[in-house]
């Protein structure tokens, strides 16, 4: 039995998931990447394993994607996040053609052909605009927890006009909404909507098509998904494992290695 | 007598200063808070106070800032840039073009012979072109805000900090430090940052000597010397903590000229009665 294993080191979160040989996952874990980044690489290939009762030595190959992917020292290779949201997404919605990833510092739109292969893609690359730490300033202004967003802001009748777009000035403005009186249901609706109108125009270079698939440790905010599907006019494909697309994209790549095939090819970067 | 005052109410810090007899009498400073209201009303009190006067005795009220139309007694509001152009060139009459950088804000101006304002650009998108980058930077690196004047002096050079992202800088910052760079030196990169930003910006308003600085920032004496490397020729700053008080000077010096035209305080006598 050959295993494979893919960890997803970004720059809030490392992820980590371990297959079987059809490409189904295992074990999978989750936890916050911290400042020593080779340990929580480590660690989260560890949980996984465990999840998954599988033993290191029963793996055959291990890649590192994500923004600490090099950090992965125990992996054999390293691909660049892009392909592997592709792959992951692809592989669990298979109809897949968008890709809209959001993490906790940048946000990805990626667009995509049958099985997964890229065709183009643009992100954030200038700032923290329109990514989960502008969610991450907005509750930690409202003093609430990154799980209470969504929730709340689903509450939201009257959402407020959000004028800044950084993330730095998100805090103030959210303050002097509440002294202005206005409800945090109705700021917290505000803040989605604007980070969603920002993904929509991130989306609209690369084009959108159906079917759009949402990636990333934001795709567990319900508000977010209802903002982004009303904002796009179109159905968004989320699972339980949305969180993971990145990780499972890396260890699909993995199977292939260890099955003898070719590494893939990251666009405009050479070979991954 | 005759009381003008000047509120600026800025985003991070609101400022006040009253002239008597068209000299400086008083200021005085407070944070802006949430509550713009009571925070003009608490610099107005502090720069009366100053100038041995009370409130109640000011003839005429001119506000700017921000949250200039918060302040239900004024009799007039001018923007930032007017009142920038009358408070730099009060001290400054060769004044041709104003940079000021505040805490959310950074803005450059032209002015023409007479002191019009005859151009401006400002950034007040993104924090990577303001005092916030400052602030986050010297936060990451363990600091308060008031800690990054005396340090930054400690240091010979700068390292190069990319300054697109306040947010960005973060894990920047910790990269340097993790490699054994010295806050002084973080913070001196930082700043080398904003410097750029700021000369990129006069560009683009057709920058011409003599240059004027304003705003809190420039209250760090390294953010002026490294200004004076750039920009080599004419280069004036305010006289003390007066860089932070352009503003409100400005607007307090258009009060005086009012109370000089023998305008009086209306509004402001009108909300009395009221």
């Amino acid at each position: 039995m050959t295993y494979a294993a893919g960890v997803d080191v970004g720059s809030t979160q490392t992820k980590a998931v371990v297959i079987d040989e059809g490409g189904e996952i295992l074990g999978r874990s989750l936890i916050g990447t911290g400042a020593d980044v080779v340990a929580a690489a480590e660690e989260a290939y560890g949980l996984a394993l465990g999840e998954g009762g599988v033993a290191a030595d029963d793996v055959g190959f291990v890649i590192g994607t994500g923004y600490g992917r090099y950090k992965v020292e125990f992996g054999d290779a390293q691909v660049t996040e892009i392909v592997c949201h592709a792959r992951g997404a692809a592989r669990m919605f298979p109809d897949t053609r968008t890709v809209l990833d959001m993490g906790g510092q940048d946000t990805k739109a990626i667009r995509v052909q049958q099985g997964g292969e890229v065709l183009d893609f643009c992100m954030n690359d200038k700032c923290a605009a329109g990514t989960g730490r502008f969610l991450q300033s907005a509750a930690a202004a409202l003093e609430l927890g990154l799980d209470q967003l969504g929730p709340t802001a689903l509450r939201g009748q009257r959402p407020v006009d959000m004028t800044t777009t950084c993330t730095v000035f998100a805090e103030s403005e959210v303050l002097s909404w509440l002294a202005r009186g206005r409800k945090v249901e109705d700021i917290l609706a505000g803040v989605h909507r604007s980070i969603a109108s920002r993904s929509f125009g991130l989306l609209k270079r690369v084009g959108v098509e159906d079917e759009v698939t949402f990636t990333g440790g934001v795709t567990r905010n319900e508000a977010m998904v209802a903002v982004l599907e009303e904002v796009l006019g179109t159905r968004l494909n989320v699972s339980g494992d949305s969180h993971y697309v990145g990780a499972l994209g890396a260890a699909l790549f993995a199977l292939e290695r260890a099955q003898g095939r070719p590494a893939p090819v990251t666009p405009g970067g050479g070979a991954a | 007598m005759s009381v003008a005052a000047g509120v600026d109410v800025g985003s991070t810090h609101t400022k006040a200063v009253v002239l008597v007899d068209g000299e400086l009498a008083g200021k005085g400073m407070v944070r802006t808070g949430f509550r713009l209201t009571g925070a003009a009303a608490r610099a107005l009190e502090e720069a009366c106070r100053a100038a041995g006067a009370t409130p109640e005795a000011v003839d005429y009220l001119t506000t700017t800032g921000y949250g200039r139309s918060r302040v239900a007694e004024r009799d007039l509001q001018v923007t930032d840039l007017t009142a920038q152009a009358w408070g730099t060139r009060r001290y400054f009459p060769g004044t041709m073009t104003v940079l000021d950088v505040g805490g959310q804000t950074m803005k450059a101006l032209r002015l023409d012979g007479p002191g019009r304002v005859v151009s401006f650009r400002l950034n007040d998108k993104c924090a990577a072109g303001t005092g916030a980058f400052l602030e986050k930077t010297a936060r990451y690196l363990g600091h308060p805000v008031e800690e990054i004047g005396g340090l930054v002096e400690g240091a010979e050079s700068g390292v190069p900090i990319s300054g697109v992202c306040a947010v960005f800088a973060e894990s920047e910052v910790i990269n340097h430090v993790s490699q054994g760079r010295k806050a002084p030196e973080i913070l001196r990169g930082a700043m080398e940052s904003l410097i750029e930003k700021s000369v990129r910006l006069m560009k683009r308003v057709g920058m011409e000597p003599e240059f004027t600085l304003a705003g809190g920032i420039m209250r760090f004496p390294t953010m002026v010397e490294l200004m004076r490397e750039n920009l080599a020729e004419g280069v004036n700053v305010p006289p003390e903590d007066m860089v932070q008080f352009s503003g409100a000077l400005g607007a307090a010096v258009l009060s005086a000229r009012r109370l000089e035209q023998g305008a009086r305080g209306g509004v402001r006598a009108e909300a009395r009665s009221a």
